[in-house]
């Protein structure tokens, strides 16, 4: 018998502001954080956040990280101290790519002014593990912490690691969550040369005019905890993290599998680990890239798992208002599901309007759709897949 | 390449260390770098200024040397001159 695990804290940093709220409450009304065909943090000041020392000390990626867990923290009422003890506090944080800005500056340097002037602080604030390594050690979490890269599925594999490590007793509680800052000319040039990314610089999911994804930056946040600790301690049970299930295709190195095989089997796999069926799914928040590939792909799967009632779920995508986080998404997209969830409402694909042949679905043009249900509480799916092949889906429902 | 004086060097010190994250009240001659929470990463960044600056090159037998600002300047006028 596994442990039940709750969320009690959830924290955001995106282009539509920082804070999970402005996550939410803009995208359900339909804004778009996109300028300029990116999706930049805009309004992320490091070192008003963060401390001077501290924010030098860390790549873009990481010092997101760092405010969205602070935030998550906050809200699970952990800012007088950890109401776990230290040890039995994990950390998993994951990413697509980690510091490319550090790697891309560092190497300017090297090439500029040779080995001798290349920074002490390269290598920390490269890695890919920095994110989870910085927040473990602001807040004191001496528990397992590592990092998770799994391309775009980074961060709900961050989850469901964090997810496993509360459930069988390993830790107590888990900040778990991604973070990516990759708005830098390589990453650009790179996703851009494999015609990754949108020449028209728009975002729009599972819309027929849909021409790739457009990058963004953030990272998302989420506090883990046991629940029946958490509620002995007056917590408040934002959402329960119900199932999880990772798959692989193993078919090609960046495209998705055609028939939507391997991410169907995660989202089922997702479901069964939940004890749930698919006709209890009240929403799904999709990974929704808008490229031509992961669209119908995706679209195939839900219709595979979802059978007779796919056409009537909603189907939303969070990148149509924010661009596509990379690592983070995956965390961005559950802490926008778990208010979702909260509130009863799916926020709009914005920006979908034209149907593309095959891609019959409810992807909530327009205006955020109320979430209805008889009894129970409401059941989500957020789906995240990354080049490589790797699916990550997480259940979530209503606390 | 500016004349390595005390006063100098000691300005040019103080200037990194800030930019380090250091409290400025805290920063004297006298203020070790473990109280200023100046670790061996910035004491490498320190070393690379100096290097810059005053094209001289500090070797770990130097870095040992220096505990406290004073050290650090000290050193870095006794190896320009």
């Amino acid at each position: 018998m596994t442990r039940t695990v709750v969320i009690t804290g959830l924290g955001a940093v995106t282009p539509l502001g920082v804070g999970a709220e402005p996550l939410f409450e803009r995208w359900a009304a339909g804004e778009c954080g996109i300028a300029e065909g990116l999706g930049r943090c805009a309004d992320f000041d490091p070192v008003a956040l963060l401390d001077r020392k501290l924010a030098r000390r860390s790549d873009r990626f990481t010092q997101l990280a760092l405010v969205a867990a602070a935030e998550a923290l906050e809200q699970a009422g952990w800012g007088g101290g950890a109401p776990v003890a230290p040890e039995r506090a994990g950390c998993v944080i994951g990413t697509g790519i980690g510091g490319i800005g550090t790697i891309e500056s560092q190497l300017d340097v090297l090439r500029e002014r040779g080995a001798g002037a290349v920074s002490p602080l390269g290598i920390p604030l490269l890695m890919a593990n920095a994110a989870s390594g910085a927040v473990a050690m602001r807040h004191g979490l001496k528990g397992q912490c590592y990092g998770t890269v799994s391309a775009c599925a980074a961060g709900a594999h961050a989850i469901g690691a964090g997810l496993r490590m509360v459930q069988h007793g390993d830790a107590d509680a888990c900040v778990v969550g991604g973070a990516e800052s990759a708005l830098t000319p390589l990453a650009a040039a790179a996703f851009a040369s494999m015609a990754a990314t949108s020449p028209t610089g728009v975002s729009r999911p599972f819309d027929a005019r849909r021409d790739g994804f457009v990058m963004g930056e953030g990272a998302g946040a989420l506090v883990l905890e046991e629940e029946s600790a958490a509620r002995r301690r007056g917590a408040t049970a934002l959402a329960t993290v119900a199932g999880y299930g990772a798959t692989a295709d193993a078919h090609h190195l960046t495209a998705p599998e055609p028939s939507g095989d391997g991410a169907a089997r995660a989202m089922r796999v997702a479901l069964a680990d939940a004890g749930r069926e698919p006709a209890d799914v009240d929403y799904v928040n999709a990974h929704g890239t808008s490229t031509p590939l992961n669209d119908r792909a995706e679209t195939e799967a839900i219709k595979t798992v979802l059978g007779d009632r796919a056409r009537g779920v909603p189907v939303s995508s969070t990148k149509s208002a924010i661009g596509h986080l990379l690592g983070a998404a995956g965390a961005v997209e559950a802490v926008a599901t778990a208010i979702a969830l909260r509130r009863r409402s799916a926020p709009p694909t914005v920006g979908w309007s034209e149907r593309d042949e095959g891609l019959d679905l409810d992807y909530v043009p327009d205006v955020a759709r109320a979430l209805e249900r008889d009894g129970g509480p409401a059941v989500a799916l957020s789906n995240s897949f990354g080049f490589g092949g790797h699916n990550a889906v997480l259940c979530l429902e209503a606390a | 390449m500016p004349t390595a004086t005390r006063e100098d060097v000691s300005q040019r010190l103080v200037e990194a260390l800030v930019d380090f994250g250091a409290d400025p009240g805290e920063i004297s001659d006298d203020a070790t770098f473990e109280a200023l929470d100046v670790d061996s990463l910035d004491l490498v960044e320190l070393a690379q200024i100096v290097e810059d600056v005053y094209g001289v090159e500090l070797s770990t037998a130097d870095m040992k040397r220096m505990s406290t600002v004073g050290d650090a300047v000290d050193v870095v006028v006794e190896r320009s001159g």
